[in-house]
């Protein structure tokens, strides 16, 4: 569904990313995981569009994007959430959902003045799914409220929702559970995993070990911009290079 | 509807505002929705007088050289802005904030000198190619063009406002108006919503033109005469007075604040060489007491509970528990 070839990206002197290739098939949950600054979002930022690689290919359904921007990714069918929340804090949480959808539609400004057909079905398209959005991830008592006055785990989930609407392939998640206590962790990982019982292909990026364990079926280990281990969950936890990027090496020897 | 601008003019008189005042103010109030739609999308531009001046050329010369009515006219330098405004939008859009007031205030300057030698610079290709002098004389560089009938009625003002309003709501209810919400509070994610950031920028920068351009020709037709000086930096500046007069929550601000700025000056009168002063001194006091516009519910209820000394209701959950504020 999504495969990187050889990615390069370097900043200056600093190579946050060296030859890093790694695929997500199509309805699986593919785990990122790796210390601080070993490049996870930039990796991210590279296959949405927001940067570009120096070096290498990134194909989406066979196809080469590493050079198409932000907008036209998203139009192909790859969504993302970011680390940092980045809703439109003014606007109502159901209008969020409303741009999300701002690629699917068609009808272009004069068609609304004029109230074409076409624009009325698309709006009616638009409020339907952003009802439905709202539903499925418990925004509806809230879809009225400005986006940037939610408590931080329905902002969360509205960003998730806000991704979906976008009507993705692959969803890219960026540390989804960053601040959220297990409860609402457990509850986002069960929503991720309906997300790929839907069809959808998932990278998610994660510090929480708990997460990364319930929901995915493999994993790729970053560290200093290169891919160091990759496996099943299993796998991936008794990996002893991959604990020694997490913990350091025993200079001793002794056990 | 004549009848009906009359009796308003008549109620309006008292106060200082007759039928020119009014038109003006009409006028004006086009060119704060003008600005509005581009701060509207995040985009601090300052090419509007620019864009009047290029509307205001433009239909003056359909009018006064091509005979043609001011229909015509008034699509002629809305067309013209709207075109000039592609070629301008498409390299200086990429900038931001301050930056991109300075490349387009640059705009504006350069219309205007381009207006101050446009006969001269013809006249010498003429000059040129014929092999003799010739003397070109179009637009009549600094000192403008002069005698143009008065040819802008209250009404037309008047219908296209009521037009331009109807366009607004609905562009609000459209796609494009929610990109250009989403473009002004996070340029990034709203990429990520699969919106072409660099396309809505231009479409705004190019309606905002084409507003401009229609308050171009509207003025010239009124003022009868239109001169390069009419359009300089101070213009940009009110202009952009009228935006923050009135806040950019809602269009309706701009306009309110264009009428007001407008007839302001009109209706002090009275103070005389002072009213300038107090007009500013308005002006200050919005920014300061209102500072999101007269037409802002949000900065009124804060104003008020300034001045009744009430406590902010209702309390919100992160500072609930201290009473009182700072201040």
């Amino acid at each position: 569904m999504l495969e990187l070839i050889n990615v390069s990206r370097g900043f200056g002197g600093v190579q946050a990313l060296s030859g890093v290739s790694l695929s997500v098939p199509p309805q699986r949950i593919v785990g990122l995981i790796g210390p601080n600054g070993a490049g996870k979002t930039t990796l991210i930022n590279n296959v949405s569009g927001l940067d570009h690689p120096n070096g290498g290919q990134i194909l989406f359904d066979g196809q080469p994007i590493e050079k198409e921007p932000s907008h036209r990714i998203t139009r192909l069918g790859i969504a993302r959430t970011y680390q940092n929340i980045r809703l439109f804090g003014e606007m109502t949480v159901r209008q969020n959902l409303l741009v999300g959808q701002h690629s699917l539609g068609r009808a272009n400004i004069l068609e609304a003045v004029f109230f074409s057909p076409r624009y009325r079905r698309e709006e009616r398209q638009y409020r339907a799914r952003a009802e439905e959005l709202l539903e499925r991830f418990g925004l509806a008592s809230v879809a009225g409220m400005a986006a940037g006055n939610l408590p931080y785990g329905d902002q969360r989930r509205l960003e998730l929702a806000r991704a979906l609407a976008t009507e993705p392939k692959v969803l890219l998640l960026d540390e989804p559970t960053a601040g959220m206590n297990p409860t609402e962790t457990k509850a986002l990982g069960e929503h991720i995993q309906d997300l790929r019982n839907d069809g959808l292909s998932i990278l998610v990026i994660e510090h929480d070990m708990s997460l990364i364990h319930q929901v995915c079926d493999e994993i790729y280990v970053l560290n200093f911009g290169q891919i160091i281990a990759h496996g099943t969950s299993d796998e991936i936890r008794t990996d002893p290079v991959v604990i020694e990027a997490y913990l350091g090496r025993d200079d001793d020897g002794a056990a | 509807m004549d009848a009906l601008i009359n009796g308003l003019i008549e109620i309006l008189k008292p106060i200082g505002i007759t039928e020119p005042v009014f038109q003006f103010m009409l006028v004006n109030a086009i060119l704060g929705v003008s600005i509005y739609l581009t701060l509207y999308c995040g985009l601090f531009s300052l090419a509007n007088a620019g864009f009047m001046a290029i509307g205001a050329y433009v239909g003056v010369i359909l009018t006064q050289s091509f005979d043609l009515p001011l229909f015509g006219a008034l699509l002629g330098g809305m067309i013209a802005a709207g075109l000039i405004a592609i070629p301008i939008g498409i390299p200086t859009l990429r900038l931001r904030d301050i930056y991109l007031a300075i490349a387009t205030i640059g705009f504006g300057e350069i219309v205007r000198i381009m207006i101050l030698n446009f006969d001269d610079f013809v006249g010498s290709i003429l000059t040129l190619v014929q092999g003799e002098r010739v003397r070109f004389t179009l637009i009549e560089g600094a000192r403008g063009i002069k005698g143009i009938p008065k040819l802008t009625e209250s009404w037309h003002l008047i219908l296209f406002l009521l037009i331009l309003m109807f366009f607004l709501t609905r562009l609000h209810h459209s796609r494009l108006g929610r990109a250009m919400t989403a473009i002004r509070q996070d340029e990034i994610a709203a990429a990520s919503m699969g919106i072409n950031v660099v396309y809505v920028k231009n479409v705004v920068f190019i309606m905002s033109a084409i507003l401009a351009g229609a308050a171009g020709v509207f003025s010239g037709h009124l003022t009868r005469i239109v001169t390069p000086q009419a359009f300089g930096f101070d213009k940009t500046v009110d202009i952009l007075a009228f935006a923050v007069l009135g806040g950019t929550s809602t269009w309706f601000g701009p306009i309110v604040g264009g009428l007001v700025l407008t007839a302001l000056p009109e209706s002090l009168r009275f103070l005389k060489e002072y009213r300038g002063v107090f007009t500013g001194l308005v002006l200050l006091v919005v920014i300061v007491y209102l500072p999101g516009g007269l037409i802002n519910t949000t900065s009124w209820s804060k104003f008020i509970r300034r001045f009744t000394n009430r406590p902010e209701s209702p309390p919100d959950e992160n500072s609930g528990h201290s009473t009182t504020r700072a201040n």
